[in-house]
């Protein structure tokens, strides 16, 4: 048996093995289980890491569960298949990356972040199922598996929310996610339990090489969007999203960060594998150009006024997803058109996938500069705090490096992103690039105010007496730092093994159905 | 009994999936319009059902018998076994997210001393 066949299967074993042993491991101190967490946390890193090499030459990963044997796609001469299915690409690696990376990071910084607080066993617990929860969703082949994901980080996250049982703010957040996060995963169910209806089946690729377009199919495509884009939270549903990740305690909200990009990944997984054929060159990709451009532009608006940290940041978050959601709109729209996609699709689609990992790890490393301050002075009010700079050089070089980045300053790697998006987003409409420049310049504005306000300044008085966070709090932003600046200082090497190799597995349609099907 | 199942359900035939429908947009117009929480999760609850319901109804073939082999032994048509798997996982994970909303609506209750929205959304100012 070869280890190295099973890596899909790991990628989801390990981390629900770890939630169910941390009753057992959180039982025998501090120690045993901060090493117990950070160790399950470093085997997740290691498959993820594993798994994007095992994709880098174009190869399709495929897993059966259950079967005779794991890579039995079509058990018994049937036709299509009928067990779980697991099909990474290069696009679902580049992903489970960005998600097993922010996980890390995120774990490292809770050991320290969550040692003053009791609940340890909960807390350990719902983190692994919503890593799990959030990996699935990017290995998996299969719609309705798809779902089971999405309702696993789903519920995770509805308690990790309000994991703060005794702030009613925490409570509330975690009420309004629930109730957006439950509707949307019903409509998501009748949409997927449609295509069952019609084609009987429910893994992707089947579905896919069976598709005919048609009014039934144009209907789930338009809940299935409307659907994910509000679990990602694009515009007009965005309202849970800067309360839910104010409240939730830092190191989550890191993963929560990658957690959206999932569902995003799920959002251009149906467009551009599922539904080609009406997604592509139309309506649907000018119905997300729109959706980005406005998700951005009142995102970063609503952002400037807050006065809490990460309040402020969960609007930029919205901001950040019209990025991408533009990005993947100008791709569909050159979608089946080989000269459009040579002038500005494909720049736009490996533009939109750099901005996914570069949001992944500048995001995650914000929240987590912000549940730095929150854990050294009390407060999340940006009015009560200054002069921080002095106290925290560490916390404040590592924000400066990620605030740089997501206003997309060069030489930074927001700004390779943001300019791939101008590049192509201008041969569709001048007025793209013109919305999404906007917005980088507010969103500057607003960095440069939470910049001054928490570290600039006159030292306060109450603050005097703070020093710098625990080391591994240090360790866990430092590890996202180290990533922001691996893909500011080789962006090439990134762009050519991983975006670009992910924009070309997201449009090879026929191999993503050939890998399950057999090349029938 | 089976019998008479089968001959109710071929009479009305694609009327069950009006009822799907019917329940599904009831739950839905439920959360938009109610104030008190509890109705809102009683309505996500039924939205829950009329998914259930519309997965099952895909599976049911006319005449069919249950997918089980060695209860039923060989059998001409058998519905579909899929929905029904498919179902059973949506029923688990409904009771889940049901039993916790209900936990966060306690939790908020004891902190506002209210169930209802708009009230608490005033009293947090």
């Amino acid at each position: 048996m070869n280890l190295s066949d099973h890596l899909p299967a790991f990628l989801v074993m390990i981390p629900l093995l770890g939630a169910f042993l941390t009753p057992l491991a959180a039982s025998f101190g501090k120690t045993v289980r901060s090493v117990f967490f950070v160790l399950f946390m470093s085997l997740i890193l290691l498959t993820g890491i594993s798994i994007c090499a095992s994709t880098f030459g174009g190869n399709i990963l495929v897993y059966v569960m259950g079967a005779e044997n794991f890579s039995l796609t079509l058990p018994s001469g049937m036709s299509y298949p009928v067990r779980i299915l697991f099909e990474i690409d290069a696009a679902g690696a580049l992903m489970i990356l960005c998600v097993a990376i922010a996980a890390f990071a995120g774990a490292l910084f809770s050991v320290a972040y969550m040692d003053r607080f009791s609940g340890w066993k909960r807390f350990m617990a719902l983190y692994f199922l919503l890593s799990a929860g959030a990996l699935g969703m990017c290995a998996t082949g299969d719609l309705f598996n798809f779902f089971v994901f999405v309702e696993v980080s789903s519920i995770a996250s509805f308690g990790l929310v309000a994991f703060w049982r005794d702030k009613p703010e925490a409570i509330e957040a975690g009420f309004k996610y629930m109730l957006v996060s439950q509707i949307a995963a019903m409509l998501l169910l009748i949409a997927i339990g449609t295509l069952y209806g019609k084609y009987n089946a429910v893994n992707m690729g089947a579905l896919s090489s069976m598709m005919r377009y048609g009014t039934l199919e144009r209907i789930v495509l338009a809940i299935l969007i409307s659907v994910l884009a509000f679990k990602c939270g694009a515009f007009p549903i965005h309202t849970w999203m800067p309360d839910a990740y104010a409240e939730t305690p830092s190191g989550v909200t890191c993963l929560l960060v990658t957690v959206s990009q999932a569902s995003f990944y799920g959002l251009i997984r149906v467009c551009f594998s599922l539904f080609p054929g009406i997604a592509g060159g139309g309506m649907v990709a000018w119905i997300l150009i729109v959706l980005g451009c406005m998700s951005m532009f009142f995102g970063v608006l609503m952002a400037v006024v807050q006065h809490e940290i990460k309040r402020l940041m969960g609007y930029h978050s919205i901001s950040q997803v019209g990025y991408m959601l533009l990005a993947m709109g100008v791709g569909l729209l050159a979608l089946g058109n080989g000269e459009k996609m040579a002038e500005y699709g494909l720049t736009a689609m490996k533009g939109g996938l750099f901005h996914v990992m570069n949001y992944s790890f500048y995001k995650a490393l914000l929240f987590l500069c912000a549940g730095a301050l929150y854990y050294a002075t009390g407060t999340r009010d940006l009015d009560k705090m200054g002069g921080l700079a002095r106290n925290m050089p560490w916390t404040a070089g590592m924000f400066v490096i990620a605030a740089s980045a997501i206003s997309g300053l060069p030489p930074f790697n927001g700004f390779m992103s943001k300019w791939m998006i101008y590049e192509s987003s201008f041969a569709v409409h001048p007025i793209l690039p013109a919305v999404a420049m906007i917005t980088s310049v507010l969103t500057l504005a607003s960095f440069a105010k939470v910049f001054q306000a928490a570290f600039l300044g006159p030292a306060k008085a109450d603050f005097v007496a703070v020093r710098e966070v625990p080391a591994f709090m240090l360790a866990g932003m430092a590890v996202l730092t180290v990533m922001t600046l691996l893909l500011t200082l080789f962006p090439g090497w990134f762009t050519g093994n991983l975006f670009e190799k992910a924009a070309e597995a997201l449009l090879n349609q026929r191999g993503y159905i050939d890998a399950v099907l057999g090349g029938m | 009994m089976t019998d008479s199942i089968v001959r109710t359900l071929d009479s009305v035939g694609n009327a069950s999936y009006f009822v799907v429908a019917l329940l599904a947009v009831m739950a839905l117009f439920a959360v938009v319009t109610q104030k008190n929480m509890i109705k809102i999760c009683i309505s996500i609850a039924i939205l829950g059902s009329s998914v259930n319901l519309f997965l099952v109804l895909l599976g049911y073939r006319h005449g069919g018998e249950i997918p089980i082999y060695f209860l039923k032994g060989a059998a001409e048509t058998m519905v579909l076994p899929t929905p029904q798997c498919l179902t059973l996982t949506a029923i688990v994970i409904a009771l889940a997210t049901t039993a916790l909303m209900l936990s966060l609506i306690i939790l908020l209750h004891k902190h506002y001393g209210t169930l209802d929205i708009d009230e608490i959304r005033r009293l947090r100012g």
